[in-house]
């Protein structure tokens, strides 16, 4: 058997740094705010439609802001359902992904996929630059290292902080009066915003929108999430940030490895859920294992005894 | 200071669980006066606090803070004037943050928010001089997550937070009840001290009636939603914890469910 090429490695990398910025997005929902936001599969297509509609009518980066401010608009559409007209988070984004899909068929002008070959993309000033091999990649770092940089900052705001503890103890940010459906709303607005950023960067990156792109992209996030948290810890807001890119870029190390091992890419989707559902119930299952060495560990008197 | 008059709260009404949780209760509060509350499981004693501070809206009646009407206020904006703290000591701080950052979201109360730096650096040492004064060794730890700390000293930090702008009315709901007996005695003290240097208008309920006598300036004895006996000033003096107790049987015509109720 064959190696995997270094390009292939170079090119799992690049994705992950971009699937990345989503995964901060579904961090600031799931884990910050303590809200399952499903918007985030609508949004991300959302996101690619917008800045791929806008290539042609104004610059590639104008289009890449259109694409966050579409996705913030989204979540906080998502957010004023939960919290004004009080739908469970749950339905709210399943409700948004539901009418996203046709929004975004709109914006893409009825067509399923839009081609981007040979129009002007956010790479292409980088071609003619020396080191070509590497320029995208150092490109996309350097885009991530900046949101990662911002997000910190912002987290770390009066804002930041009631936000934060929203998700820790909603009752607690009200009683030190803060309206914490202003705090939602700005945390669901900014998590869309960065996967609908995300999904934009995806779409100039390989060449192509499609409207059904974004599919199962809640679960990629969360993966990642999880992934991020177990290997790389959770004990300062700082570390997380950076457990949660580092858990991206794993997690498409693992699917480009699984692929090179033959895997069909039609199960890329089955892995996915596996590999979610694996690490959610990682808890119980260590539960489970405690108590059957614990049982095990007082020997013979399990059953006799009182 | 604060009135509260002929309030009404029914829960789920009209359901087969309904349940009148506050019937026509009336309080007045002078400024800087210090109440505590007690009675039996259920009499509504939380869900008094609660109206107050706008968790609940109420049925029927008025409440006024310091002459305005917050009687349809929602409960964030409240809160600008109200300090809380609960009885379950998980309820009062946010677990996953620092002690700092917990103490800069209620710093921040009353203050401009959005994007200005969360803690500065005077902070910080506003902080440490704060947490000192409450003698658990916390100001060396401004930078652990609470999620360390032990209940008692969860339930300093908050009093902490409750009060570090000094709020109009403080409401402390059995906030000693979840501690091991000799940190609640320390808590106790602590949040008299507090109450007695800033002079806050301060309602206590507990559900130690020797604590309740002890103090604060007056003590009410709450029944099926009714305030049924208020004690002030100088009646207050002398009282027994037997004498409360006798009283209670005789007005309610029941014994006093004193499972809960700490006698001693
Ligand atoms: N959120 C609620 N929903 C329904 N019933 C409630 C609620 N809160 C309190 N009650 C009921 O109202 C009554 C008074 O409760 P509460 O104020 O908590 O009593 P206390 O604090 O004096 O023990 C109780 O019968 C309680 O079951
Ligand atoms: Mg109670």
């Amino acid at each position: 058997m064959q190696l995997i090429s270094w390009a292939t490695l170079q090119g799992s990398l690049e994705l992950g740094i971009i699937y990345a910025i989503m995964a901060l997005g579904v961090f600031i929902s799931f884990r910050t705010l303590n809200i399952p936001d499903l918007t985030v599969d609508s949004s991300f297509t959302l996101g690619a439609a917008v800045s791929a509609i806008m290539i042609g009518i104004s610059q590639p980066f104008i289009g890449l802001a259109f694409a966050f401010l579409a996705g913030f608009i989204a979540g906080t559409v998502t957010a004023l359902l939960t919290t004004k007209l009080k739908i469970q988070p749950l339905l709210s984004g399943i409700l948004m992904m539901l009418a996203l899909y046709s929004i975004n068929l709109k914006v893409m002008g009825g067509r399923p996929n839009i081609p981007l070959l040979n129009k002007p993309l956010i790479f292409s000033f980088l071609q003619g630059l020396a080191g070509a091999r590497y320029t995208k990649l150092f490109f996309l770092m350097l885009i991530l290292a900046l949101i990662l940089f911002l997000l910190y900052l912002f987290l770390k705001t009066k804002l930041g902080l009631a936000l934060r503890a929203t998700g820790d103890n909603d009752q607690m940010v009200r009683a030190l009066g803060v309206n914490t459906n202003v705090t939602i709303i700005i945390g669901l607005a900014l998590s869309n915003g960065l996967v609908a950023l995300s999904g934009a960067i995806i779409a100039q990156y390989q060449g192509f929108a499609d409207v059904s792109m974004g599919i199962g992209m809640v679960i990629i996030g969360l993966a990642s999430v999880i992934i991020g948290e177990v290997l790389f810890g959770v004990k300062t807001l700082l570390r997380r940030l950076i457990a949660v890119v580092l858990g991206a870029v794993v997690y498409r190390f693992v699917i480009t490895v699984a692929l090179w091992l033959g895997m069909p890419p039609t199960d890329l989707k089955l892995v996915s859920a596996v590999i979610v559902a694996g690490a959610l119930s990682m808890t119980v299952i260590n539960e489970k294992f405690q108590s059957w060495k614990n049982k095990r560990a007082n020997g013979g008197c399990e059953g006799g005894q009182m | 200071m604060l009135r509260v008059a002929d309030i009404c709260k029914t829960f789920n009404k009209g359901s087969i669980n309904e349940k009148t949780a506050l019937d026509n209760a009336s309080l007045f509060l002078d400024k800087g006066e210090f109440v505590t509350v007690i009675g039996g499981n259920g009499a509504g004693k939380s869900t008094l606090i609660n109206c107050i501070a706008g968790v609940y809206e109420i049925d029927a009646g008025r409440i006024f803070l310091d002459g305005t009407d917050i009687t349809y206020t929602p409960e964030y904006k409240r809160s600008q004037y109200i300090g809380r703290v609960f009885q379950d000591p998980l309820m009062g701080t946010a677990f996953d943050m620092t002690i700092e950052e917990n103490l800069a979201i209620a710093y921040a109360k009353g203050k401009p928010q959005g994007l200005r730096p969360g803690i500065t650096r005077d902070d910080v040492a506003f902080f440490k001089e704060k947490l000192a004064l409450l003698g658990l060794g916390l100001d060396d730890r401004v930078k652990e997550k609470v999620g360390s700390l032990s209940g008692g000293q969860r339930q300093a930090l908050t009093l902490l937070m409750a009060t570090i702008v000094k709020p109009k009315l403080l409401l402390l709901d059995e906030h000693i009840a979840a501690l091991d007996p000799s940190i609640a005695k320390k808590v106790l003290r602590l949040t008299d001290e507090i109450v007695k240097e800033e002079k806050l208008c301060t309602i206590m309920i507990t559900h130690n009636m020797k604590a309740a006598l002890e103090y604060g300036d007056r003590t009410i004895m709450m029944h099926d939603g009714r305030i049924i006996m208020d004690l002030n000033g100088k009646d207050k003096q002398g009282v027994t914890v037997e004498w409360l107790i006798d009283q209670f049987s005789r007005k309610v015509g029941a014994q006093l469910d004193n499972d809960r109720m700490l006698l001693s």
